[in-house]
């Protein structure tokens, strides 16, 4: 088994317009630059982004913003030191939010990889993120139903990768990550070393590679934190 | 009339008031800004181990200027250190932490605490809507606690009979550390257990929107200078 591909460029071909695209990370930590900049050079409209936030300064989601490629974007803060991007779209209506409580999102994600199409969660009850959602009291107390999130593709970004796409993660760039690979019914990893199989220990694979289908070697990746210190703009 | 800001509590006094109730072992979660502050007045001879919403459990101060590692971050996207014996997980097992009753306190800000221990703290009905894990981390923890100013900086209480702004969580809230005072809520009251000397409990009821409860002594709030 081999799913490993040659370059980012190639293995983001396969997004089509109106995707729901998964993009792994959280602030400047875990997100897989170069697949988004890939994508960007690509090109792709309509898309539905699901992320943690909504992308900071020129680089990355922030760019993918603000070349008009997403038109609705489920995330939990969409703020940032520089969000401008989504900002100014949102408050000219030209791009839908949906927001999510943090942890929800996190779970709506885990339970669409795992086959669970809905649950329930005290978060939000008695809020106005709970507005219109079934209630149910178990034990005395309300939660709130939430439904599964799946989506077409992911992007993530792993540490080591092998061709049968095991991954694992470095520090706290884990997050989102493994719960995106297995949301998504194409998960596009970029990994920094990529390793033959039997080259990570199986009992350090955070992601199992059955949640993986295609895998790209990006060595020495940009971090958006560091970018965004630079002033970077991209394209 | 005392005038509240020549003695109220600065920010720093307050969170070292909270991080007195911090018990040795505690698995604690701060909530972003000023409840961080807590941190740094954790109590000698106590070892708190603190969790961030993005991922890391028992990890430290910010590391020195130059010395950031960008993946190596807190839910306020600022650099951190790891301790020994930290761990790294995803973010479906970090809010399990969170709901799941695993958190011993959650130490959060305020616009408003009702007396029934409704927060609002997540929006001002304004602009771009943002939750970040606001609404978890108020579920699940055994304490869920507050640091806040006693007043808005109009003047106008932060401790409500009714929160009027978006409410963050139900009848949530435990404990509120204020610039004045130290009150817990209990049975849908505000119950009075500190407060500084200076004050009259009339005139702390005057800057208080719900009824103020006394039940037994209420103790002098005395915290050093900082």
């Amino acid at each position: 088994m081999d799913k490993s591909c040659a370059s980012a460029a190639e293995a983001v071909a396969c997004i089509p317009d109106g995707a729901t695209v998964m993009i792994g990370g959280f602030g400047g930590s875990g997100g897989p630059i170069e697949l988004i900049h890939a994508l960007i050079d690509k090109g792709a409209k309509n898309l539905t982004v699901i992320n943690n936030n909504a992308g900071n300064g020129d680089v990355g989601l922030a760019a993918m913003i603000r070349e008009d490629m997403v038109g609705k974007l489920i995330c939990s803060f969409p703020k940032s030191k520089d969000p401008r991007a989504f900002t100014e779209r949102y408050l000219d209506g030209k791009i839908e939010l949906e927001l999510v409580p943090q942890g929800t999102l996190a779970e709506r994600i885990r339970a669409g990889g795992a086959g669970i199409p809905a649950f329930y969660t005290p978060t939000s009850y008695g809020t106005d993120l709970a507005k219109g959602k079934p209630v149910g009291d178990f034990d005395g107390r309300s939660y709130v139903q939430e439904r599964w999130l799946k989506a077409d593709f992911a992007l993530v970004k792993g540490e080591l990768g092998d061709p049968m796409g095991n991954m694992t993660y470095r520090l706290a760039a884990r997050n989102f990550n493994p719960l995106m690979c297995m949301a998504a019914r194409h998960t596009i990893a970029q990994v920094t070393k990529l390793v033959p199989a039997g080259g990570i220990d199986p009992e350090q694979v955070i992601t199992p590679g059955i949640f993986v289908n295609s895998i790209v070697e990006i060595a020495n990746p940009q971090q958006e934190e560091v970018l965004n210190r630079e002033g970077a703009v991209y394209p | 009339m005392t005038d509240f800001a020549e003695i109220k509590l600065s920010n720093a006094q307050i969170a070292w008031r909270a991080a007195q109730d911090i018990e040795d072992g505690a698995y604690v979660n701060l909530g972003i800004g000023f409840p961080e502050m807590v941190a740094q007045y954790q109590v000698e001879g106590r070892e708190a181990i603190y969790h961030t919403e993005n991922g890391v459990l028992n990890f430290g101060a910010a590391p020195a200027e130059g010395e950031e590692d960008w993946d190596l971050i807190n839910a306020g996207k600022k650099a951190i250190t790891l301790k020994d014996g930290a761990a790294f997980f995803h973010h479906a097992d970090s809010f399990a932490m969170v709901r799941g009753g695993h958190l011993d306190v959650a130490i959060l800000g305020a616009f408003q605490v009702a007396q029934n221990g409704d927060l609002a703290n997540w929006s001002t009905g304004k602009g771009v809507p943002a939750v970040g894990g606001a609404m978890d981390l108020v579920h699940g923890a055994k304490r869920v606690a507050v640091v806040t100013d006693h007043v808005t900086k109009k003047g106008d209480p932060k401790l409500v009979a009714e929160c009027t702004m978006p409410l963050t969580g139900v009848g949530c809230v435990t404990r509120v550390y204020t610039s004045l005072a130290v009150i817990d809520i209990e049975d849908g009251h505000f119950v009075l257990r500190e407060k500084l000397p200076q004050i009259s409990l009339e005139e702390l009821q005057a800057v208080t929107g719900g009824e103020l409860k006394v039940q037994g002594t209420v103790a002098d709030l005395i915290v050093p200078e900082l």
